[in-house]
């Protein structure tokens, strides 16, 4: 044994970069790093800039009868706050807007995933699932546009009158449906909502059911179930707060679209308990109003838009701890 | 001790069905047919905006459509370039911004990411990508616009705050698709973690970042909300970079839908099916893409 006295290859101090190949590897994490930060940077940013302007509205207003009392006359001061702010009226449009388009959207998705992973033919699989993943990569003013000079003439309104002149009438669901029927109104923003949000909550469901043990739906065949039973049984009682989180992200969703609503919930800036009546959304009156606003105006605007952040944003962030457990979900629809 | 059957069912044979079990099997039978129907009812809404845009915007459609002006009023023919160029300058602009950010933060949060700051930036990413796109509009206007006026350099920022979580999410999702061994056969090799990362780890993971890189292009190009309240829309070609507000085609679409008249509702259809064509042959090229590689 001759240990320490072989000679060795070489020395390791040799293999110490000089010069700038000493910095490359540490310059690189730092940049990496920064951009990784960047995320949060404009998030906060984001936050800070928007509280900051809509603070005075707040304020100005008093942030209880900012979002409870509905009577919105904009001033038309450059440096003072002179106007009467208060969103009830949008944020009710924005939440029945997207409460009809979730009870349209969540029934169909969950068949829809249901009727991919289970009942169509292997090899369409794919293609069906791709087919209503692309719903999600129309742009929403294409949707608008559609919705307001196509969809809504030939489908939408015929079935409004109809529901309106069946359901009006009725004691006491009859206030809901009450008509008359104007062109533009919550149920077809809700409508034209649901078709948008169907692919996001169809993707993590499918997603969400594919992760259902196949032990456990060959031992329900096994013990004589039948496909519905499987589905009803096994599938849909596992999958249960998935389906819970996915239908969340599409109210997320549904809660932040702006042009298509603009374009389809009507426009007044008032509110009212039918469905059929022409109101206005957070998002929607942003946009619509934005460009003729004075500059107090934009401020009260910022902060209708800082309330909409905040409602959209708790509903994503329970949406995501409960989609959580199942990983991130791939394709293009939940992006 | 033998199983005894009960008289009554003994004499059934194996092939008759009980009522019972009829009845479950008729119900099963019978909601097959009705997600079958839920199928349909939901891929029926593509086909209808597919033919549509396409019946109602190609008499529009033409030389004339991508080379000239909007007329004002209610004058026949003319076209948007000026909302083509203009959403081709932002979108452009933006992507310049948020690819090689988002990369990079996607490569932060893969390879060199550790402990709960790359969970916060994850969860944060997830966030961001459900901030309402008015919501980025009012954060750019307020931020930037009130200082320095619309325009497109506003306007493309604004779109790079979009594409950013979306370019980063999937970024990610890509790099971590790069196997383990090939990181490991470089560093043995004796790179350098910098020279793995750019001469091992990225062109691995090149198709599928340009696959995300494309969606969200194709997600930029039909933005409409962020463009209102930052490139504000514009009747003529713009170049400036700065300072003046700019057309978008997708501004132009949510303007001419709603102008009473027939000629500028026409135009706003063949905007649409320029959209439309442009985002298809986005999204199914970055599918087509990916699908590819992973084979």
């Amino acid at each position: 044994m001759s240990l320490g006295t072989e000679q060795r290859p070489f020395d390791p101090t040799d293999l110490r970069a000089t010069g700038s190949a000493r910095w490359a590897d540490p310059l690189f994490r730092t940049i990496s790093f920064a951009a990784g930060i960047s995320v949060l940077l404009v998030l906060g940013l984001m936050i800070g800039s928007t509280t900051l302007d809509a603070l005075p509205v707040f304020q100005y207003q008093g942030l209880v009868s900012f979002f409870t009392t509905s009577e919105w006359n904009a001033g038309s001061s450059r440096n003072e706050l002179t106007g009467t702010y208060g969103a009830f009226a949008f944020i009710y449009g924005t939440l029945i807007s997207s409460l009809i388009a979730i009870m349209i959207a969540l029934p169909l998705s969950i068949a829809v995933s249901l009727y991919i992973n289970r009942i169509a033919p292997k090899r369409f699989r794919t293609t069906l699932a791709y087919t209503v993943e692309l719903l999600a990569a129309v742009p929403s003013v294409v949707y608008g546009l559609w919705g307001l000079l196509s969809f809504t003439p030939a489908v939408l309104l015929p079935v409004s009158r109809f529901l309106s002149g069946y359901l009006g009438d009725v004691p006491v669901i009859g206030r809901i449906f009450e008509g008359p029927v104007p062109n533009t109104n919550y149920f077809i923003a809700g409508n034209v909502l649901a078709i948008m949000i169907l692919p996001i909550i169809t993707a993590i469901a499918r997603e969400v059911m594919a992760q259902t043990p196949a032990d456990q739906i060959d031992a329900a065949y096994g013990m004589g179930a039948t496909d519905w039973e499987v589905m009803r049984k096994v599938i849909l009682r596992r999958s249960f707060p998935g389906i819970v989180g996915a239908s969340m992200l599409g109210l997320g969703r549904a809660l932040g679209e702006t042009i298509a609503v603009a374009m389809l919930i009507g426009g007044q800036q008032r509110w009212g308990i039918s469905i059929f009546f022409a109101g206005q959304s957070m998002a929607g009156h942003i946009a619509s109003t934005f460009q003729d606003a004075a500059p107090e105006t934009v401020n009260a605007l910022i902060a209708v838009g800082v309330g909409l952040f905040v409602i959209t944003v708790i509903v994503n962030m329970l949406a995501r701890v409960l989609v959580w457990r199942i990983g991130r979900v791939a394709g293009d629809a939940a992006l | 001790m033998s199983a005894t059957l009960s008289p009554e069912r003994e004499h059934l044979s194996l092939r008759t069905i009980d009522p019972y079990t009829r009845r479950r099997k008729q119900r099963s039978r019978f909601v097959r047919g009705l997600l079958l129907a839920a199928m349909v009812v939901a891929v029926i809404p593509l086909f209808l905006i597919l033919i549509e845009v396409v019946r109602r915007g190609w008499p529009a459609m033409g030389w004339e459509f991508l080379t000239q002006v909007q007329p004002s009023g209610r004058t026949p023919g003319g076209g948007y370039v000026h909302g083509i160029i203009g959403t081709f300058y932002m979108v452009g602009f933006a992507t310049l911004i948020s690819v090689p950010v988002g990369i990079l933060a996607a490569i932060y949060l893969v390879e060199y990411g550790r402990g709960p700051l790359t969970g916060i930036i994850r969860f944060f990413t997830d966030v961001m990508t459900g901030v309402p796109s008015v919501f980025v509009g009012l954060f750019i206007y307020a931020l930037l616009v009130r200082q320095i006026g619309f325009g497109a350099f506003v306007g493309g920022l604004g779109l790079s705050v979009m594409m950013l979580p979306i370019i980063v999410r999937s970024s990610e999702e890509m790099l971590r698709l790069v196997p383990e061994d090939q990181r490991a056969a470089s560093a043995g090799l004796g790179a350098r973690k910098w020279q793995t990362i750019m001469k091992v780890v990225l062109p691995t993971a090149a198709p599928g970042l340009t696959t995300g890189a494309m969606l969200a292009v194709a997600r930029a190009a039909g933005e409409t909300a962020v463009l209102l309240l930052t490139a504000l829309g514009s009747l003529q070609v713009v170049n400036q970079f700065q300072g003046q507000p700019i057309a978008s085609i997708t501004l132009l679409v949510y303007r001419g839908a709603r102008q009473p008249f027939a000629e500028g509702q026409q135009r706003a259809w063949a905007g649409a099916l320029f959209l439309m064509v442009m985002v298809l042959l986005l999204t199914l090229s970055a599918r087509y893409i990916s699908s590819r590689s992973r084979r």
